[in-house]
């Protein structure tokens, strides 16, 4: 026997074993399908997003009284289904909306999910839950913004995130607020990736903004993973606009950041819509160059021994990353639709359905700054409701918008570096 | 505008530079021994993240980090073509496709498992910072980034037309028997060719890291600008690649910042095909 065949057998062995520990037959679970992009450029969204949901399950599966009212922390397991175990089966999407599919297909099919969860990106979600839809299986998406997902009809997909349009307007009021503050914000410039995510959320803003009178100075589209903006930034610093709004992934949000320092270019107000902007690796990586960037969120940590600054606590043990309002809105939808399948007391998908339906949680039984989760006709949360937040130290986000909920006054112009 | 054009133009062109030098190590492990390296845009990636440790651990720049990169990227593909390319170069086309694709997984995931997903970079002011003239940016770290590529591309094309050790690796390239009646070993030869276009690669990955963002899948993004770089070229072509680079770089920024740069692939890959259509070798590649 060579080397080769040795380590083929050795690699064969590993895998069976593998194979072996996942068949394992535990009793009594609830098993539910997470889709998300665990490879490709947003991979890192797919780990902590990973982490997130095993710390949901955590809270679940243990007996967690600390947590007050937030439904299913009490005791362990479901107690609607005979303390039945919550198991997440997590699926690669790749960032592939194809790939994104098929894996919703082999979770529904062959994993024999209760329920689907997923997606992330906004493109994969709309292929994804069509499958789910097709097997009537229940469809919760807790993160992707693209208004167009509760506008197909269908009746098994629930979203429990603020969606595009929803932030569309916190955008316009906020800059008409800043405006009456005297700050300059008549012209806005758009730049989007062209994914389903960047061109949907891009033309939501726009419909925005023509509502009150407004119209975009600039659109400035890219392709998603860009290898080099420099051509984008030149056109911003060439229109001049008072606001740049950037609706972007990571990897194109770091390379803007680096970009604009290079060029030496700062609009007076930089406004994130969330995405790459909210992901700690970009805040790591160029947070100090990125002074002042407005972004939105449904995410406060709270004042300590609150349930949400435990949850934090448990997540950074779990991951090693602070808490951001992507994994926040991921964990929320999570509990949202465990708390579903705990009151249905059974997987029937039916059942889980009129669940959903039936959802009427409160803001003290929430972790996120929703203002409660309830689910109009086309599944979409009505009381889904967010803040604007500002990187003012480089370091960490602070909520300015609106005042009710403003830890500190916006500071402007955009600062940078 | 017009200073803006010319920014463009200038950028367009470091950017090429770049270009120029990731793909100078991908042409010629294809020239010396008609392999296509589909782990090419990895051994970039190995590259940043070589850098990026260097710095972590020691708080070194390029001048400590460049370096290393290369030598590790060369012992890399010295490993590489003794463990897995000299006995896929005997098979057929396709194992030598899915060899070098499934190295370049290897790598990428082996890197995910140890450094994680997220996106690193390096601080911003490493190399200097930004020089303005005229109205003119230039970031310093493109700039050293450019010049390198430019001297590497010079001293791969003088070592292979002038040096005795040139000439061995194009007799290998040429004819392995021939060579080997003339006391030259293809091995040795081809093993060094695999040193010194990891190497190369390993360099343009550690001045890369200075200006973009490092994370393990970045090599699937720079590894697809590489072989269009090298089929503009020509295959095999160690000029050619740096010819189709800063051209390739100018066309990109000129058509991004005047069409959008949604359109800027649309553009770049129409002149790239329409000109294989009249010159299939590439620009200096041979038939």
């Amino acid at each position: 026997m060579t080397l080769k065949h040795v380590t083929g057998l050795l690699c064969a062995a590993a895998l069976s074993l593998v194979l072996a520990a996942g068949a394992r037959a535990e009793d009594k679970v609830v098993k539910i399908g997470v889709i998300m992009p665990m490879s490709g450029g947003t991979a890192s969204i797919g780990a902590h997003a990973k982490a997130a949901i095993e710390v949901a399950m955590d809270i679940i599966n243990t007996a967690h009284p600390e947590l007050g009212a937030l439904p299913l922390a009490k005791n362990a397991g479901l107690a609607g289904l005979g303390g039945a175990k919550i198991e997440a089966v997590f699926a690669d999407n790749q960032g592939n909306p194809a790939t994104g599919q098929n894996q919703a297909l082999r979770l529904i099919t062959e994993d024999k999910v209760a329920a689907v969860f997923g997606a992330y990106q906004s493109g994969i979600t709309l292929t994804s839950s069509a499958i789910a839809e097709k097997y009537g299986i229940p469809y919760l998406n807790s993160e992707s913004v693209a208004a167009n997902l509760t506008e197909r009809g269908f009746k098994w997909f629930f979203r429990t995130t603020p969606i595009a349009t929803d932030f569309a307007k916190a955008y316009v009021d906020f800059l008409a607020d800043l405006k009456a503050q005297g700050a300059k914000t008549d012209s806005v410039a758009l730049v989007h990736d062209n994914t389903e995510y960047g061109t949907s959320v891009a033309n939501t803003i726009a419909m925005a903004f023509k509502e009150k009178g407004q119209t975009i100075a600039a659109d400035v589209a890219y392709p998603v993973n860009a290898t080099d903006v420099q051509g984008q930034v030149l056109q911003l610093k060439d229109k001049k606009p008072d606001v740049v709004i950037m609706i972007s992934y990571t990897s194109d949000a770091i390379l803007f950041a680096k970009t604009m320092q290079s060029l030496d270019y700062k609009p007076a107000v930089l406004l994130a819509d969330d995405a790459g902007y909210s992901d700690p690796s970009f805040i790591k990586a160029v947070g100090k160059i990125s002074q002042g960037v407005f972004n939105r969120s449904s995410w406060a940590v709270g004042p300590s021994g609150s349930p949400s600054a435990i949850i934090a606590d448990m997540y950074k043990k779990k991951s090693g990353e602070e808490m951001d309002d992507t994994v926040g809105r991921q964990m929320q939808g999570f509990f949202v639709l465990a708390d579903a399948i705990d009151r249905a007391g059974s997987t029937d998908p039916a059942k889980i359905q009129a669940a959903l339906k039936a959802t009427d949680l409160k803001p003290e039984q929430l972790m996120m700054g929703y203002k409660g989760v309830k689910f109009d006709d086309k599944g979409q949360n009505t009381l889904a409701s967010g803040l604007i937040i500002q990187l003012q130290d480089g370091e960490n986000y602070v909520a300015v918008w609106p005042k009710a909920s403003a830890e500190k006054p916006p500071v402007l112009p955009y600062k940078g570096w | 505008m017009s200073f803006v054009l010319v920014q463009v133009i200038v950028g367009g062109l470091l950017l090429g530079a770049v270009y120029a030098l990731f793909s100078s190590g991908l042409t010629l492990v294809w020239g010396m021994m008609n392999i296509v390296n589909f782990a090419h845009g990895d051994f970039v990636m190995l590259g940043m993240y070589v850098a990026y440790v260097v710095y972590t651990l020691m708080g070194g720049g390029p001048i400590l980090g460049a370096p290393l990169a290369t030598l590790v990227l060369a012992t890399v593909g010295v490993v590489v073509y003794f463990a897995l390319i000299r006995d896929i170069m005997k098979g057929p086309m396709l194992a030598q496709i899915l060899g070098t694709f499934g190295l370049a997984l290897l790598l990428r995931y082996s890197v995910f498992w140890w450094f994680g997903a997220n996106f690193l970079s390096m601080p911003p002011n490493i190399v200097g910072g930004t020089y303005a003239f005229l109205g003119l940016r230039i970031e310093a770290s493109r700039l050293l980034a450019g010049v390198v590529a430019l001297l590497v591309t010079l001293g791969l094309h003088l070592l292979l037309t002038r040096t005795s050790l040139g000439s061995k690796m194009l007799a290998v390239a040429e004819d392995q028997t021939a060579a080997q009646l003339m006391g030259i070993r293809p091995d040795t030869m081809q093993a060094i060719a695999w040193a010194i276009a990891a190497g190369a690669t390993g360099l343009a990955g550690a001045l890369i890291a200075n200006f973009f963002y490092i994370v393990p899948t970045v090599g699937e993004t720079l590894g697809i600008v590489a072989f269009v770089t090298v089929s503009l070229g020509g295959f095999g072509s160690v000029p050619g690649a740096l010819v189709a680079g800063l051209l390739i770089g100018v066309i990109e920024s000129l058509s991004g910042y005047l069409i959008g740069a949604v359109y800027k692939d649309i553009v770049v890959y129409v002149l790239f095909l329409s000109f294989l259509w009249f010159r299939p070798q590439g620009l200096m590649g041979k038939m």
